[in-house]
């Protein structure tokens, strides 16, 4: 494979092939279609919960179905305020999400602070293992944290939700580290010149020179703890304590035959991950670029 | 080591870690930082991944419900993992699972990827439209799918029906069908290939243009030039890809739960929802890690495979 990239001698004649007019107008043609279809089919599910979540109850069970509602019910998204704090709902998840993302954020950046620009015995050791726990599959952990908490007393309460994720995550490691990599090391010795310490370098020049890759781990953490149901599912005690994931499950439970107010709740539920990433997009995009493409 | 624990102070800071009056030597300052600063992850690593992995082996030695019951019952769970149909059923079905959505999804998050390089108008319209399905997951997700598959009123076969309807077949029931419950939860994780399309999409775009100006002189067909230029190039990036989705693909859960609680008949009972049910259902929490520790070997194994195939086709050289 390696070869294939080289220059060969320049011995083939300089022939464009596919380049007359009509094969061009043909290739661009079957491009923007099979964009346009394939990107008709990524949005139809989208399309299909909004059109659901405002049909008048006589429509949705129509057979055969109808693509188009005869007139917009929007009372459908009072429905699950109505039946279940659900806005106590998004209040717990939001602190779940919030109260890790921040220590996830802090946490990793230091510690990859310390792997990128210190040096120090068993760092690069060290480094590997964050690697390797990067792809371990965590449920193998799943029983005895399981047993830690119920030996702390924390179950019923979020902490085994948050509290893990203040101990610098694998992954978000990783991103820091490697961001981190790319501030100029002129920077540090300028700082190291007037007398900081790494902690005050990190504090005065890193920290703030990071802000965008510290965006980019609160995102990732804050969608993933939004969209979680295996832990909540595991460690929250009582309905008032739900996440929206737990109360969107509880409310299907419910909710059987009023599927316009289950898809209304849905979109409820997915639309602050749809706002985050239309703020965001930007450090989405970056972190999926540091984290992939780099790896 | 020893150098670190006899060290002293120099100034500021790093008098902290001082017991004499002689300067600290830098490097060993350095250190000392370097371990206060990584402290969190190695705290993090020991109570929350190696402990807790060791304390698996061990749990799994005993029959426990964490509040009545402790027996010790040797290596029984670990030889009823290796005989317990259900765990087989399981284990088919996320492998099954994980060996479809895993290459299927790379070649269309790929094709995707490729396509959106052409340079076409509104480039980051479509990217957001490919995108924007694997930002949203979990349970609400699960239950749009759910109605998505409802066999009579649901979107798949309100499509199907009436294409397939006059060759006299009747469209699949989906999730409430043994045969087709897999293949819903695997057709359901198509959705999400945007996440590993926006990677590739980042990749393609950090290839010199250099090259295919190269390519194009040397009389390379587009077609060409994709599998001599584009994929070689890329194959570092589907490489990390590759992995880190053979790892996620069989931590496979939500949808199984949400969807069909592993039903109909087991159909699409996983690894991660056994070792709920076990668990977390049926208290027996000491075989609930054994078959962690199944699961974890399975995909150790995997991933070496994994590892071990890359020399052969992933292109590490730099340009």
């Amino acid at each position: 494979m390696a070869t294939t990239v080289q220059t060969r001698p320049a011995v083939h004649r300089v022939e464009h092939v596919g380049s007359s007019k009509l094969t061009e107008a043909i290739y661009r043609i079957l491009l923007y279609g099979s964009v346009v279809v394939g990107g008709v089919i990524f949005a139809i599910p989208f399309y299909w919960m909004l059109r659901t979540s405002v049909m008048p109850t006589t429509q949705v069970y129509l057979f055969p179905p109808e693509w188009w509602p005869e007139r917009f019910e929007w009372h459908h998204f009072k429905t699950p305020f109505a039946v279940f704090p659900f806005a106590r709902f998004f209040l717990n998840s939001t602190f779940i999400a919030a109260g890790s993302a921040v220590g996830a954020a802090l946490s990793s950046s230091v510690v990859g602070f310390s792997f990128a620009r210190l040096r120090f015995p068993l760092r690069d050791i060290m480094f590997v293992v964050v690697l390797a726990t990067m792809i371990l599959p965590e449920h193998v952990r799943l029983v005895p944290t399981y047993l830690l908490f119920v030996q702390l007393d924390w179950i019923g309460t979020y902490r085994p939700l948050i509290i893990p994720n203040w101990f610098a995550p694998a992954f978000y490691v990783f991103l820091m580290r490697q961001f981190f990599m790319t501030i100029p090391r002129e920077l540090d010795d300028s700082a190291m010149i007037d007398g900081c310490n790494p902690i005050g370098l990190y504090w005065r020049i890193h920290m703030p020179l990071s802000l965008p890759a510290l965006g980019v781990v609160i995102i990732f953490m804050v969608t993933s703890q939004w969209n979680d149901f295996l832990y909540p599912l595991i460690y929250i005690q009582g309905v008032s304590n739900y996440t929206v994931a737990l109360g969107l499950r509880l409310f299907e439970g419910h909710m059987t035959n009023n599927m316009q107010a289950l898809m209304a709740a849905s979109i409820l539920g997915v639309l602050p991950t749809i706002i985050l990433f239309f703020f965001a997009q930007r450090y989405f995009v970056q972190g999926i670029v540091v984290s992939g493409v780099k790896g | 080591m020893a150098s670190i624990s006899e060290s002293q102070t120099q100034r500021g800071l790093s008098s902290w870690f001082g017991r004499g009056g002689k300067p600290m030597k830098p490097s060993t300052r350095e250190a000392w930082f370097g371990y206060l600063l990584a402290s969190p992850w190695i705290i993090g690593f020991i109570v929350f991944t190696v402990g807790p992995m060791l304390a698996s082996l061990v749990i799994g030695m005993y029959r426990t419900d964490f509040l009545t019951e402790t027996t010790f019952v040797g290596l029984k769970w670990y030889q009823n993992v290796l005989r317990d149909s259900l765990v087989r059923k399981a284990l088919i079905n996320t492998a099954i699972f994980s060996f479809t959505v895993v290459p299927i999804n790379t070649a269309l998050a790929l094709l995707i990827a490729v396509m959106l390089n052409q340079g076409i108008r509104l480039q980051s319209f479509w990217r957001t439209v490919y995108y924007l399905p694997s930002v949203v997951s979990g349970v609400a997700v699960s239950l749009l799918w759910k109605w998505l598959y409802q066999p009579d009123i649901g979107l798949l076969n309100s499509i199907l029906g009436p294409i397939l309807r006059p060759y006299g077949i009747d469209p699949p029931r989906w999730i409430f069908s043994q045969e087709w419950a897999l293949p819903s939860l695997i057709i359901m994780a198509f959705w999400g290939a945007g996440g590993a399309m926006l990677i590739y999409l980042a990749g393609l775009r950090g290839i010199p243009t250099s090259l295919y100006e190269a390519a194009e002189i040397d009389g390379a067909s587009s077609f060409r030039r994709f599998f001599a230029v584009t994929l070689p190039l890329l194959t570092p990036t589907i490489f990390f890809n590759v992995v880190l989705n053979i790892i996620i693909s069989w931590q496979v859960f939500t949808q199984a739960l949400v969807m069909t609680r592993g039903g109909p008949n087991n159909a699409t009972l996983t690894m991660v929802l056994h070792i709920y049910n076990t668990g977390f259902q049926n208290f027996y929490f000491g075989y609930a890690s054994a078959q962690a520790w199944f699961l974890f070997v399975i995909v150790l194994i995997f991933v070496i495979l994994a590892l071990r195939s890359a020399s052969s086709w992933v292109h590490y050289e730099r340009v």
